[in-house]
């Protein structure tokens, strides 16, 4: 029923007519399956292609998840390129061409708001010397110096004579022609492309439903896997009664999956979950099915006392200044377990043989699923290749997580030559997430006669990510990824302020539940406690936040500036409309400065988040509407977090299992965001991420001020704001 | 069997009749564009309109659907993108994955079918649907702009 008529080194495509209804449907996939050559269009470097019809193939190794990756890093190229911006489009490499051409594409890696910072450099050279090459091209056809030739608009002329020609036409030649030994970048000042606010380059297909995802994979003859894994973790799955399902509609084989999982594989996905619900499954629960919410509470907690930490951020002696203060302010705050929650879930689609195998699947990291693919497989990464689709949404869970494509593989391995497409259920993609950490934190604030903050400490306890997936980064037992926002100073996470006596250590409590990269990371709650206990300790000191803040930042200007910024633009300074009160935040991540100020209103308990201003300086800006949307969005998934996020444990399993009881942010709660986008130049910070921060800690000040009520334990629904 | 009639044609499909219309379009009859997200009629990317009403097709079976009514799914608002909705979305750019926005189209247009002017506490009221991108005031905007628009071609 399900055929592909054609295949091609660059495309496919995707047909598929209904056995009775007649209608075809053809779709066009990506499917750079050899960047090397094209036999009608020439390569003139690894990162552009220039077709005789003047299209200009931009090639993109970062994975577009909807951050807008795709877009930015094509418009960088194009800048330097000098190409018709009209004449773009793009394509991935594969994760297996980059290894057998010495990784000339660089890092495939999609995450920590790195796509674009990391890359641009390279990919702005890339575009300079494809230019350079194909004015060289032309000045050779002409027989002139290329220093008076230029390009601009895929146009070449050379200056004295006035003659003229087109990437398209020299593009060949140029193919040809020496690597320039240097080039040189433009200065961001004299932008055409890229700086500008230009329209995505993939949004026309998600209007009409051609888009294709990983979920909408299709191969010949595939077969379609739904699966169950133990859900207690570290449980196994022992045995399954493969005979009670057997006779269903559909099926073809039931499957272990290594020791933790069950896998039915059927004609269609509808009757593998229908096969799987009814199937009969022997758990082995293992050590942790007396895990719940509480015992890990009471793990965490020892750890705010506990007498060894490992140190993040000190100076002056934090200890001896709190016992000698005027005024000493203690909170703890807790921030719990989330899901990803990607609205498309975890899928690949794979297909093996003896000395093959090949996987399509969405993920934020291209090399590490061809290396969970030839762990999977056994077989050697050259046998191995990876065709990444677009992601229904990432967020850090298909980056370093590639547990589903070891999955599909190890299918597809015991289904030798049949294509194997494996879709998690929502209730299996909630289950088996690699959550948000768990961290409580306790604070501890002194203050002098006069309200000045002199001593601070603050001790987290709980989660480290880099020991459960990362351990070769860890410092000597430390985690530095638990400090993200707290650091001394660097570029990336430097705390905004100068306290004299500080003190901010972490006791390490790993429960056993997989800890995972979700957007912002740690930056989402040390922003929380950081910047309401700032809130805090501002009360205490009976002094206005902005201004208790600005006197800890004067040597922290960046910081300062962004928070001045969206103060002014809320008006700060004058009232607030009757009944809105109003909260601030900021902090540095990602290489960026970030701030938010809310105004809320609270009415018969129900909070109502009417509107936010951000501020953000990430250096440079490559697309600007693009900014606003990530930074809207950001708000939408930090704001989730803070009304709704959390996952809570028994019997050593996640007990939420659907959006029924993981609720997240809806449009009628959406607040109105006005963003400021203020780069200062000179540095380049994140976009994705940074901002989703300083959505919750403005959020929870705001409704101190409107209901004096101090929401410490996430999430807020947990809590009621009524008046007491 | 079942008959349907989808986007105007009348289809004969070989399914289980408790499979949810979702999976018929998506596997008996190849049309992806409508998406899986939940299962459960919570998160609306499965939005198709059921005899003009947006309807969450993942929990509605196949033998719940007679074959007079008349469904329409994403692939079938317009040939080539042009429906007032869909130019909208575009004008405002509106997707970033993406994953949710047929659902969302489908719902907006739902909406307008019913409510040609539509206020914030309307689009609030009939706009449920999750985005995890988090494109909600973009889908706002694009809404009264489409409304906006279906009213100067009216007038």
């Amino acid at each position: 029923m399900l055929i592909v008529p054609t295949v091609t080194r660059r495309n496919f495509i995707v047909g598929s007519a209904a056995a009775l209804g007649g209608l075809s449907l053809g779709f066009s996939v990506p499917f750079p399956g050899g960047a090397q050559a094209d036999a009608i269009a020439p390569e003139i470097n690894a990162w552009v292609v220039v077709r005789p019809d003047e299209t200009v193939v931009i090639r993109i190794a970062r994975s577009e998840m909807g951050q807008g990756t795709l877009t930015g890093l094509a418009q960088l190229v194009a800048e330097e390129l000098e190409c018709d911006w009209s004449k773009v489009t793009t394509e991935y490499p594969t994760p297996g061409d980059n290894i057998a051409r010495n990784r000339v594409w660089g890092s495939f890696s999609t995450g920590g708001s790195r796509g674009i910072r990391e890359s641009q450099d390279y990919v702005r050279r890339g575009g300079a010397t494809a230019r350079e090459m194909l004015i060289a091209a032309a000045a050779d056809e002409w027989q002139v110096l290329a220093s008076e030739c230029m390009a601009a608009r895929g146009v070449i002329t050379h200056g004295p004579s006035g003659r003229s020609t087109t990437f398209g036409k020299v593009a060949t030649a140029a193919a040809g022609m020496t690597l320039p030994a240097e080039v040189t970048l433009k200065d961001p000042s004299t932008w055409t492309i890229a700086g500008k606010p230009l329209p995505r380059l993939d949004t026309a297909e998600k209007l009409t439903g051609k888009q294709i995802y990983g979920v909408d994979m299709v191969r010949p003859n595939m077969l379609n896997a739904a699966i169950r894994a133990c859900p207690v973790f570290g449980g196994r799955a022992t045995g399954f009664d493969a005979g009670a399902v057997s006779g269903m509609p559909g099926v073809r084989k039931v499957v272990q999956v290594d020791d933790t999982a069950v896998a039915v594989v059927a004609d269609t996905w509808w009757q593998a979950k229908t096969a799987l619900d009814n199937l009969p499954i022997e758990w082995d629960d293992g050590p942790n099915s007396g895990v719940t919410s509480e015992t890990i509470a009471a793990m965490l907690a020892e750890g705010l006392e506990a007498e060894e930490a490992f140190l993040g951020n000190e100076a002056g002696d934090a200890r001896a200044a709190l016992a000698g203060a005027a005024q000493t302010v203690t909170a703890v705050y807790s921030f719990p377990f989330q899901n990803h929650a990607t609205m498309e879930p975890m899928n690949a689609t794979a297909v093996y043989t003896d000395d093959r195998c090949e996987v399509w699947c969405p993920t934020q990291n291209g090399e590490a699923s061809l290396a969970a693919a030839a762990e999977a497989s056994g077989l050697p990464v050259e046998r191995c290749e990876i065709y990444k689709l677009h992601l229904g949404g990432g967020f850090g869970r298909r980056g370093n997580f590639q547990d589903y494509v070891r999955q599909v593989v190890s299918i597809a391995k015991q289904m030798p030559g049949t294509p194997i497409k494996l879709i998690w259920s929502r209730e299996e993609d909630m289950l088996h997430g690699a959550y948000h950490p768990i961290t409580q934190c306790k604070l501890t604030g002194g203050l002098d006669a006069d309200g000045n903050l002199t001593a601070l400490h603050m001790r987290i306890s709980g989660q480290s990510i880099l020991a459960a997936v990362r351990p070769q980064a860890m410092q000597g037992g430390r985690d530095p990824v638990v400090f993200q926002g707290l650091h001394a100073g660097g570029d990336e996470y430097a705390l905004g302020y100068s306290i004299d006596n500080l003190l901010i250590d972490h006791a390490m409590r790993n429960p056993p539940i997989p800890p995972g990269f979700w957007r912002g990371v740690n930056l989402n709650q040390n922003a929380i406690y950081m910047e309401c206990f700032m809130d805090e300790l501002a009360h205490a000191a009976g002094q206005d936040p902005l201004a208790f803040r600005r006197k800890l930042m004067a040597n922290h200007p960046k910081h300062l500036a962004v928070l001045e910024a969206v103060a002014e633009r809320i008006g700060w300074d004058s009232a607030p409309p009757e009944g809105v009160h109003r909260g601030l935040a900021q902090i540095m991540g990602f290489g960026s400065y970030v701030a938010a100020a809310a105004e809320v209103s609270v009415t018969d308990g129900q909070l109502r988040v009417h509107r936010i201003v951000a501020a953000t300086d990430p250096g440079h800006v490559v697309n600007p509407a693009q900014v606003e949307r990530q930074v809207e969005g950001s708000f939408v998934y930090g704001l989730s977090a803070c009304l709704y996020g959390e996952c809570t444990v028994n019997g050593g399993r996640m007990e939420q299992e659907n959006f029924d009881t993981y609720n997240v942010l809806r449009m009628a709660e959406m607040p109105a965001v006005e963003t400021i986008i203020m780069p200062s130049g000179g540095f380049w910070g994140g976009v994705g991420e940074p901002t989703i921060a300083v959505a919750a800690p403005a959020v929870l000040n705001a409704i101190f001020a409107a209901t004096g009520k101090r929401v410490r334990r996430l999430p807020l629904m947990n809590h009621d704001l009524r008046a007491v | 069997m079942a008959r349907l009639t989808i986007n105007g044609a009348p289809r004969d499909v070989e399914v289980d009749p408790d499979t949810p219309l979702l999976w018929v379009l998506r596997e008996q009859l190849g049309m992806t564009g409508t998406k899986y997200g939940c299962g459960i009629a919570q998160c609306g990317s499965c939005t198709v309109h059921l005899d003009g009403v947006a309807t969450r097709s993942c929990v509605l079976p196949v033998s719940a659907i007679g074959p007079e009514q008349q469904i329409v799914t994403i692939e079938g608002l317009s040939p080539d993108g042009s429906h007032p909705v869909q130019q909208a979305w575009l004008a405002l750019d509106v997707p970033q994955c993406g994953y949710c926005q047929s659902g969302m189209i489908m719902a907006a247009v739902g909406l307008l079918q019913q409510n040609g002017n539509p206020t914030d506490e309307d689009i609030n009221a009939e706009m449920t649907n999750i985005c995890r991108c988090g494109t909600y005031n973009r889908v706002r905007a694009a809404i009264k702009l489409a409304a906006g628009n279906s009213k100067t071609q009216a007038g």
